[in-house]
């Protein structure tokens, strides 16, 4: 439990400290005020603009932890985003939500099935999806950027509940409610189980089959939530655009939040942490007036620093010089 | 039926497809459009040799696209705005493109990390590095390109073999060989079999990740040249996404993605396949271009199914092998 809060500490500090930068950078960072009932300021917008972002990593973490990988939410983003903005102006919005959550969820299905039944390794089975979702996106939109009006839909992505923006509230019940399943039961212990050593959990009785699935159709509905509140928030859908490159965000804020691609231990809230800790390194360059091409060069130095730091060599070679154990 | 080898199956579903194709629009079956697939796929055979070689040792390369993107903004500027003969530019890139490449072997192996998150990083860089350059569409005016763009060989029919596609054919061939000829080859797959067997057999390990991935990232540097011969431009937005149809291309070639089996042919058979889906929707002229995707999709999803399959066959009859007293 020390080692966990210790490891948590990076993350919270390394959050900071970039807030801190931003702050340097624009002196209003930290304002915050309180206008037509909601909350406008910086640290909002940070909140509002990480949380597709957020939302994919929490269902990217429970994938990661079971040394997986789902390289497809990118396109189940656009998968979603192009239902639910297809069907808004002539469906009630429950409807809407459903299915579009729906075709997430069987998105997670399919990825889970070809992982957990046909045994095939996550980076080569999501791949499939990866290059067929965007096609299958474009399908739906018929290859136009799909619009609509209905302001259902549009509150999603912003409107606001208690002055906080709703994409901040969808991502706080979110991380509630994976939370409250993986950690109230034994679920994370089967999915920490199935990610260290598969083959042992199974002996052990893990439905490691039914952990995968579960796992990956949970990573399905979080992207094609991420892709609603991603269409909600520009009113219309763009099948070649929508979450372009997010799987990688992903990734990396489940990287930064110390979940090691190698399966086994993992964190939601520090995954979610990972996420406003990359929102916060952008707004930051956006806000400073460096052209925002640097964020790419910014980021692969972070995801090499965090690799370099979690190597195990790296703290094999650092033990030798403290003399402690590793 | 199941002892076929996956490059005979993949050569059946080409010969298949452009059957169906000729069939169905005359025109296809010409020296004229079979000189066009060469031509406009030869940057993507060019990267997906080298990807062949990266695959077949169990790794994967994500930062191809990247590194093409690099390659044409930088060729541009070197020509255009910093006034380098093209020679040397080119020379310039392809060494900036091994030595990255290089890098990315060195931390893969030294570091123990699993090679497609490095690859990842290596994708945002050399993205990140081609914006901070140029973020504009450059011509290329020298006039070196205008001579590879007019030589031609004539083909009977009107088909006309460019330079480009000599290049990407000659790539192809020194691939083939090198793959299937060499001692260093014949380490590419045993890395994929097995690493710990290939340290324990006195392979050295590292030099062979190093070396693979150096030639991963000079073989996108050349694809990156042949790239800005075929638009006489460079650009840093393209390329983008080029990481998944060349990983699409090998599979379908019949190289296994978990290593140790597949074959340079193989991939550039897989290239001529997506770029048949391509000509076929051009033809078509309804279709739109996302059915590419779905097409590819589709196809992969057929090839590591059977893959997969096979897997599953040999280790049975591996077992019963082994409960054999």
């Amino acid at each position: 439990m020390k080692f966990r809060s210790r490891r948590g500490l990076a993350q919270f500090v390394a959050l900071l400290v970039i807030l801190l930068v931003d702050r340097l950078v624009s002196p209003q960072f930290f304002d915050l005020r309180f206008q037509d009932g909601r909350l406008f300021g910086s640290l909002i917008d940070v909140l509002n603009r990480g949380a597709p972002v957020a939302l994919l990593s929490l269902g990217m973490v429970l994938v990661i932890a079971t040394r997986g990988i789902d390289l497809s939410v990118g396109a189940v983003m656009a998968i979603a985003g192009a239902i639910a903005a297809s069907l808004a102006d002539s469906h009630a919005l429950p409807l809407v939500l459903a299915v579009a959550l729906g075709a997430g969820l069987a998105c997670g299905l399919w990825n889970g099935i070809l992982v957990a039944v046909f045994g095939i390794q996550p980076i080569i089975a999501t791949l499939i999806l990866m290059v067929a979702g965007r096609g299958i996106a474009q399908l739906i939109t018929e290859g136009r950027i799909v619009t609509f009006t209905s302001g259902d839909l549009a509150w999603l992505g912003n409107g606001s509940v208690l002055g906080l923006p709703a994409p901040v509230v969808i991502l706080a019940g979110m991380l509630i409610v994976t939370a409250a399943v993986v950690r109230g039961s034994a679920f994370g212990l089967l999915i920490e189980a199935t990610g260290g050593n598969a083959r042992a959990a199974e002996l052990a009785g893990v439905g490691t089959r039914a952990t995968l699935l579960a796992v990956y159709a949970w990573c399905g509905l979080c992207a094609a939530l991420a892709g609603i509140i991603a269409a909600a928030d520009i009113l219309g859908a763009d099948a070649n655009n929508a979450g372009l490159w997010l799987e990688l965000d992903a990734i990396l804020a489940v990287v930064i939040g110390g979940t090691s691609l190698f399966g086994g231990r993992f964190s939601l809230v520090l995954a979610v942490v990972g996420a406003l800790i990359i929102q916060a390194m952008n707004t930051g360059i956006l806000l400073s007036g460096y052209p925002p091409e640097l964020n790419l060069l910014v980021k692969s130095v972070v995801v090499l620093t965090v690799l370099l730091l979690q190597s195990s060599r790296l703290t094999a070679i650092a033990s030798r010089f403290s003399g402690g154990k590793p | 039926m199941s002892r076929l080898p996956p490059v005979v199956i993949t050569a059946m579903v080409l010969l298949a497809g452009f059957v169906i194709c000729a069939i169905q629009f005359p025109a296809i079956a010409s020296t004229r459009v079979v000189a066009n697939l060469l031509t406009d796929n030869a940057f993507l055979a060019v990267v997906a040799t080298g990807m062949t070689f990266v695959i077949i040792s169990g790794g994967i390369d994500l930062s191809v696209g990247s590194v093409i993107g690099f390659t044409t903004v930088f060729v541009a500027l070197a020509i255009e705005a910093w006034g380098m003969p093209p020679w040397l530019a080119f020379l310039a890139v392809l060494s900036i493109c091994a030595l990255f490449g290089a890098a990315m072997g060195g931390i893969i192996h030294h570091f123990d990390l699993p090679p497609f998150i490095v690859t990842l990083a290596g994708m945002f860089l050399a993205r990140g590095v081609s914006f901070l350059l140029s973020t504009e569409s450059l011509p290329i005016s020298a006039p070196v390109y205008s001579a590879v763009s007019d030589f031609a060989l004539r083909l009977p029919g009107g088909g006309r073999v460019t330079a480009i596609a000599l290049i990407m054919l000659a790539v192809v061939i020194a691939g083939a060989g090198l793959l299937h000829l060499t001692r260093f080859g014949a380490n590419v797959y045993a890395l994929g079999g097995s690493r710990t067997t290939t340290a324990l057999m006195g392979i050295p390990v590292g030099t062979m990740t190093v070396r693979i991935y150096t030639l991963s990232g000079l073989l996108s540097g050349l694809a990156g040249i042949v790239f800005s011969f075929y638009t006489a431009s460079g650009y840093s937005l393209s390329a983008v996404g080029v990481e998944l149809d060349t990983i699409a291309a090998v599979v379908i070639g019949g190289t296994l993605l978990t290593g140790g089996q597949g074959s340079v042919i193989g991939t550039f058979l897989g290239v001529l396949i997506q770029g048949l889906i391509q000509t076929y929707i051009t033809f078509d002229g309804t279709l739109s271009s996302w059915w590419t995707k779905i097409v590819t999709g589709v196809l992969l999803f057929a090839f590591i199914a059977l893959q997969q399959t096979m897997i599953t066959v040999a280790r049975r009859s591996a077992a019963r092998a082994g409960a054999r007293p």
